[in-house]
């Protein structure tokens, strides 16, 4: 059966395709950020759960007029609030090469001498310093796969701030991060801290490792 | 002439004949020069009647324009500010332009702060008036940011664009810019991301309530908490919270408030009644018409997309929101502005973005204004 979701759950559905989208075809020198819903429409699967059929229009954070098409299945489980939703999708067209972005930004952080430390990006004017960006645009990557793994058809995430980043020493070629981030509930308003740890390597993508909510007052 | 012993002032010199020569003649030898002059038949005629006099109106003029100078544009209009330093700049906005806004109290906060209206008024009495509030969540901060500028601006189109001369010249505003002084303290010494007020809720070491969850409107129901550790909860009883009873108290005695529009942020969405319920509401079709046009003028000004609908439909379901609350209570046009952006930054929105979000605004604001002073009721 077919119905035409609001736009309030159309929205929860494309925003956390959305995130996946980010999650899978991100890095620290490409973020990507729902534009648009263009179409939704709602099937009920009878024992299963509700599919939501998306086109989206996606954009590129850091180049507001880069922009692709984006269609989307979000199936979240019926009953089964444990299990992550199903999320498939497919970009229409190219997106923009930032291997220069990645590579400069994978060597810096490789000789730097004592580990990155670094809290409050953005911080309470919203600035973020250019150095940081790419530490931003990692946890805003990374969160996609937490709030993917977390959502259900009441609830939708975003990425509000990061409390707290810490560069982890490896011996391999990846880099790691220990991230402590606040992530803002939408329909419940709620501020959750959320630790994550975050791999990264120009040719293998980012990969969350470990995550887990923390609690309400872990952040202060 | 210039040789009498008269000590005129030339400003311009005589040059050859048949051309004028322009003199300031000191008061005592005012007499003397008019008869010199008649005397020996050359003709005159007098440009300024009393220098001093113009020269008292320019150093008066110049003193107030530098007054001017040092309120307005010392203030920064693209920064995040304190409570202080809002609460300072409302008073320089009153003495900018004193026959046109007023500050009123109304109340005080759980903390016993100052709870302030703007009042944009140009006479009468008790006029139809429209109602503004900004800050109502004090994470917000790009609303006050926005609440600021807007109240600026109404102050300097009054007189100069029409709509808000017109509006003005019918009706009252009235704009409550910190209406949660309270939470927005808190969110500059202690926690960035507070919402609720500060109040303590007995028998919890949880402190707030949601005052967007506290009104008398659909009360308690699913759509806020009965824990007074989320940020939904709705309270202990509607308008249990002082900042809410005082604009409740205010509008209910006013009786004459024709549109509520609270502004909130984020994720760009024009909202009007119900949150509560989803059967719409009674007028949800000239509502709605004017909503459509409302954000679409929004977007003509930087191209920011904004959806639009009732509370639950576009948002969530909410229960005890303050334009629910105002539609219930016989005000029609109330609206909730959900502002800049959509989750990029969120409410930590970057001061950059201040006065283009503003900007941005204002037609919208005006449109729904403009359509309150044609639809009376």
């Amino acid at each position: 059966m077919e119905l035409p979701p609001s736009l309030s759950h159309a929205g929860r559905a494309a925003a956390l395709a959305a995130g996946c989208v980010c999650y899978r075809r991100g890095s620290p020198g490409r973020g990507l950020a729902l534009r648009a819903v263009r179409r939704a429409r709602r099937q009920d699967v009878d024992g299963v759960g509700h599919k939501y059929h998306l086109e989206l229009v996606l954009e590129d954070v850091l180049d507001k007029d880069s922009t692709v098409n984006c269609t989307a299945e979000v199936l979240y489980h019926l009953g089964k609030k444990t299990i992550a939703p199903d999320v498939e999708f497919t970009i229409e067209g190219e997106l923009k090469n930032t291997d220069e972005a990645d590579n400069a930004f994978y060597n810096q952080i490789k000789s730097l001498e004592k580990e990155l430390v670094a809290e409050n990006i953005p911080d309470s004017h919203g600035n973020v310093s250019p150095e940081m960006e790419p530490i931003h645009l990692l946890a805003w990557v990374a969160s996609g796969y937490v709030m993917w793994q977390n959502s259900t058809e009441n609830t939708k995430f975003q990425l509000a701030q990061i409390k707290h980043v810490k560069q982890v020493k490896r011996s391999d070629e990846y880099l790691e991060f220990d991230y402590m981030i606040l992530l803002h509930e939408i329909v419940s308003q709620e501020i959750i801290p959320w630790q994550m740890t975050v791999l990264w390597h120009p040719q293998r993508g980012v990969q969350v490792t470990q995550d887990s909510r923390q609690p309400k007052h872990a952040a202060e | 002439l210039s040789s009498l012993p008269h000590q005129v002032d030339f400003w311009r010199h005589p040059s050859s004949p048949g051309r004028p020569a322009d003199l300031r003649v000191p008061f005592p030898s005012l007499q003397a020069v008019k008869i010199f002059l008649e005397s020996n038949g050359i003709s005159y005629s007098i440009m300024i009647v009393d220098v001093q006099e113009l020269l008292d109106e320019e150093k008066k003029t110049m003193m107030e324009s530098r007054r001017t100078e040092r309120s307005i544009s010392t203030f920064d209009f693209a920064s995040y500010h304190t409570l202080d330093e809002i609460y300072d700049w409302m008073d320089m906005l009153v003495d900018d332009h004193p026959s046109l806004v007023s500050k009123i109290q109304i109340g005080q906060s759980y903390e016993n702060r100052s709870l302030y209206l703007l009042k944009f008024s140009t006479g009468g009495s008790n006029r139809p008036a429209i109602w503004l509030d900004t800050g109502i969540h004090s994470r917000e901060w790009i609303t006050h940011a926005t609440g600021v500028w807007t109240a600026n601006k109404i102050a300097e189109e009054y007189g100069q664009d029409p709509s808000v001369t017109a509006i003005l010249d019918s009706m009252d505003i009235f704009f409550e810019i910190v209406t949660n002084p309270d939470g927005f303290a808190f969110t500059h010494s202690s926690n960035r991301m507070w919402r609720k007020t500060r109040s303590i809720n007995a028998g919890s070491r949880c402190i707030g309530v949601d005052p967007n969850r506290n009104w008398d409107a659909g009360f308690g129901g699913s759509g806020s908490s009965s824990n007074p550790c989320s940020e939904t909860y709705h309270g202990p009883y509607a308008h249990s919270e002082r900042e809410v009873k005082a604009i409740v108290d205010f509008i209910r005695g006013h009786g004459s408030v024709k549109s509520v529009i609270s502004i909130h942020s984020y994720s760009q969405m024009l909202l009007f009644p119900y949150g509560y319920k989803t059967a719409p509401a009674p007028h949800h079709q000239e509502l709605n018409e004017l909503a459509k046009k409302a954000v679409s003028d929004l977007a003509v000004v930087y191209g920011t997309k904004y959806t639009y609908g009732s509370i639950a439909d576009t948002i969530y379901m909410a229960d005890g929101t303050t334009v629910d609350w105002a539609y219930d209570n016989g005000v029609k046009y109330s609206f909730t502005f959900e502002l800049r952006d959509t989750g990029r930054y969120g409410f930590l929105l970057p001061s950059t973005q201040i006065i283009p979000t503003a900007t941005e605004t204002w037609p919208a604001l005006l449109d729904i204004m403009v359509h309150v002073l044609e639809h009376p009721y």
